[in-house]
């Protein structure tokens, strides 16, 4: 699904990222943790493509694509997806709209009919349920004036709209109370398949009891400095990252 | 990052702006009968002769012609031009053969055509169903359609140069009451030499069941278009009424000076909505309408209300303040604009809401847009009268930027004489959020489609007012102004 080869980012001169290598297979879920600062949404957002980053070494593929040569929408179009950690407002565009653009953008993209009215409603409907999200958000602006928790669980929505293959879940667990998160989590698995793939960057061991990763890596200073199964993510927990500091200064 | 490929995308952006095209630049090949050029007060009787005006209104336009003698040409706005040679322009043009029409089969067809290519169908087998449209070509109205089905509710439209042959009265009783004839200088200069526009009289306690509108056509070389605008609603009427206008894509700089004057009488409501589509100029900056409009209305009854809508994206100058006079008690105005600039575009255009009455409200929505080199400027005036006890105003004027050459200026003015006024105003200034068209473009938009999303969203206030058809019309009209402007 994706291959990231020895990748090194930097923003404005500083090296965020000094050698990333991450290979996430079709049908796996693999979680990214690590403390704050330690570069897990630059990692993010290069994947999907944002500006102001310098990739300055490395290789990505995706899906077969040289992910670097792309731009963002085709990046979304070919399938991969970020949920935001921090979704931004977008004022007087209805989440409607917006979906229908997007939704419509990929299968034309694709060579696929677009959807009319009434069978995309039908879909969104269908959709909403899956995070127990109501009508009326479909009717509101872009996130504008969603709660923490309901920006959230509206780009689990986006996601279970679009169907990418990888999806990249940035802290979507942050701010959720235990019922959104076991919303969340069941949405993530009721998605999955043996086609599509997740990297879920969290900080916290919980949602991994929801959403069973099959790898996860510790990100500290820009580097992964531990892969393990969901054992490591227990460990994590009880312990935090001292040792994983202490390690890598002796390295 | 593909910061290589991210500038082509950029490159490639700015050449579609370069090739972008005014739908509307096309001129017609049509016979024009003109005055000779410049402006003397030979011009003004020409004109008034050609319109085989009644003695009153050749004296109204004299006097309003020497008025604008002695005034100069306002230099207050946030606007810059070269100086402007009044006798080098062409006061009055019309397209021939124009002789007591008895049905739209006599219009010319080349004229029918012409209003066909801008969508406004004139001929009767396609007219718009629920619009009667009153079309104006250089400086005369070329055709009004469902004259007979609004005659028949006591409803009066036609172009104005009819109205003071067959209503003098009316015209007697109404022009140049909201906007005297030395109001400013533009408006004294239309007051002289004005030749066309529309003219609209809803009776008491009538709901006109249509919307009319007007669509003006600038056509000829070197001509100004000075259309004078007068709609009346009496007590209890109510009318929703649009204007829209394009131009051909001359190298030179056309002056376009209207005046609008609304009149609401007790209980009455007009909503006036306006898609200004002039041409903007080319990327240079070369050619272009100058855009010099005097729009105002009176409350003058109780519980009446104006609604000035405006979609304003062409035009090389903007100077325009659609205002309302609050007379009456109770009496409402409302200013709801959306002003996009572009290229080296100037917009200079807000509002004034004059509160006399008690209890009068007033709502001001302003939204700017400035691209390219661009600049768009808010000017608004609130003003309270001693005798407006408890009047309100609310305003909200947003900047948006896209691109850092552009400039949006805000110049909101308060005069208020009584202390039980309520004004409030908030305004803000943002860029086009990165951050927005980002996540747009991660859910597989392009930046292009991104922008007219996000911009469209930041209107939305504004289009809502405007009539459903309209709205969609200048939405699109908005996504064509705004193609090429990332980058
Ligand atoms: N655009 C930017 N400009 C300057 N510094 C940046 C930029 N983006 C990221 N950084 C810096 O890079 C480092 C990594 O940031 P990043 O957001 O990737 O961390 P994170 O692991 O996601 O942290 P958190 O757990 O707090 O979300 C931080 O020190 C941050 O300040
Ligand atoms: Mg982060």
């Amino acid at each position: 699904m994706i291959e990231i080869k020895n990748l090194k980012v930097s923003v404005e001169g500083n090296e965020i990222l000094k050698g990333i290598n991450l290979s996430v297979k079709a049908g796996e879920i693999h979680a990214i943790m690590g403390p704050n600062g330690s570069g897990k949404s630059t990692l993010a957002n290069v994947l999907a493509g944002r500006e102001d980053y310098d990739i300055t070494e490395g290789s990505i593929t995706f899906m077969g694509n040289d992910l670097i040569e792309m731009a963002p929408e085709d990046r979304a179009r070919e399938g991969l997806f970020l949920a935001f950690q921090y979704p931004v407002e977008i004022p007087g565009v209805r989440m409607a709209n917006f979906l229908k653009h997007a939704v419509n953008e990929v299968r034309k993209y694709h060579g696929q009919k677009t959807y009319d009215a009434r069978e995309f409603l039908q879909k969104m409907r269908e959709k909403l349920k899956l995070v127990e999200m109501d009508e009326k958000f479909l009717s509101r602006s872009v996130n504008d004036g969603f709660s923490g928790g309901e920006k959230k669980r509206n780009e689990i929505f986006q996601m279970a709209m679009l169907e990418p293959h990888l999806s990249i879940l940035d802290e979507t667990d942050s701010g959720l109370d235990i019922d959104a998160l076991k919303i969340v989590a069941n949405g993530v698995n009721k998605l999955r398949t043996k086609e599509n793939a997740f990297i879920v960057v969290t900080h916290y061991q919980r949602l991994l009891n929801y959403i069973v990763p099959d790898v996860v890596h510790v990100l500290y200073q820009g580097k992964i400095v531990e892969s393990g199964d969901k054992e490591l993510a227990m460990h994590l927990e009880e312990h935090g990252y001292d040792w994983v500091k202490e390690e890598s200064a002796t390295v | 990052m593909p910061s290589d490929q991210k500038k082509t995308d950029e490159q490639q952006l700015l050449e579609k702006m370069a090739k972008r095209e005014y739908k509307y630049g096309f001129t017609t090949d049509i016979e024009t009968d003109q005055a000779p050029k410049g402006l003397n007060e030979d011009t003004v009787r020409f004109i008034s002769a050609k319109k085989n005006e009644p003695e009153f209104m050749l004296k109204w336009r004299l006097k309003a012609f020497q008025r604008w003698s002695k005034m100069k040409e306002p230099k207050w706005a946030y606007i810059h031009y070269p100086p402007i040679d009044y006798q080098d322009a062409i006061y009055y043009a019309a397209p021939r053969k124009q002789k007591g029409l008895q049905s739209m089969d006599e219009v010319d067809p080349k004229l029918l055509e012409t209003f066909e290519k801008l969508g406004i169908p004139l001929a009767e087998q396609k007219q718009l169903a629920g619009v009667a449209v009153d079309a104006v070509m250089d400086s005369v109205s070329v055709a009004t359609t469902f004259q007979k089905e609004l005659e028949d509710l006591g409803i009066i439209f036609c172009p104005i140069s009819e109205a003071i042959q067959k209503h003098p009265d009316l015209i007697k009783k109404y022009l140049g009451t909201v906007v005297p004839p030395g109001d400013n200088y533009f408006a004294s200069l239309n007051s002289a030499v004005f030749s066309d526009g529309s003219f609209a009289y809803i009776p008491k306690g009538v709901r006109c069941p249509m919307e009319l509108s007007t669509y003006f056509r600038i056509n000829a070389a070197k001509t100004g278009q000075f259309e004078r605008t007068l709609i009346i609603a009496d007590e209890g009427a109510y009318v929703s009424y649009l204007e829209g206008c394009t131009a051909p894509m001359r190298d030179e700089n056309q002056l376009h000076a209207a005046v609008v004057e609304l009149i609401a009488h007790k209980d009455a409501e007009i909503k006036y909505s306006t898609v200004q589509n002039w041409y903007p100029g080319d990327q240079e900056g070369k050619g272009g309408i100058y855009n010099f409009v005097t729009k105002r209305g009176l409350c003058d009854g109780e519980n009446s209300k104006i609604s000035w809508t405006q979609v304003e994206t062409g035009s090389a100058i903007t100077w325009k303040y659609p205002s309302v006079v609050l007379k009456g008690d109770n009496s409402e105005g409302e200013f709801y604009s959306v002003a996009f600039t572009n290229n080296l575009q100037q917009a200079d255009t807000g509002t004034k809401m004059i509160h006399v009455g008690k209890n009068t409200r007033s709502r001001i929505v302003s939204k700017g847009i400035s691209a390219g080199k661009s600049n768009n400027s808010y000017r608004g005036l609130v003003k309270v009268y001693e005798t407006a006890e408890n009047a309100r105003n609310f305003s909200q004027c947003d900047s948006l930027l896209i691109g850092d050459k552009c400039g949006a200026h805000t110049f909101p003015y308060l005069e208020i004489k009584n202390k039980t006024a309520k004004v409030e105003h908030e305004a803000t200034t943002s860029k086009i959020g990165e951050d927005q068209i980002f996540y747009l473009n991660q859910r597989g938009i392009d930046t292009e489609d991104a922008v007219a999303l996000v911009v469209n969203g930041y209107c939305k206030e504004v289009f809502r007012e405007l009539p459903m058809e309209f709205a969609v019309e200048a939405q699109k009209l908005l996504e064509i102004s705004l193609e090429g402007s990332v980058g």
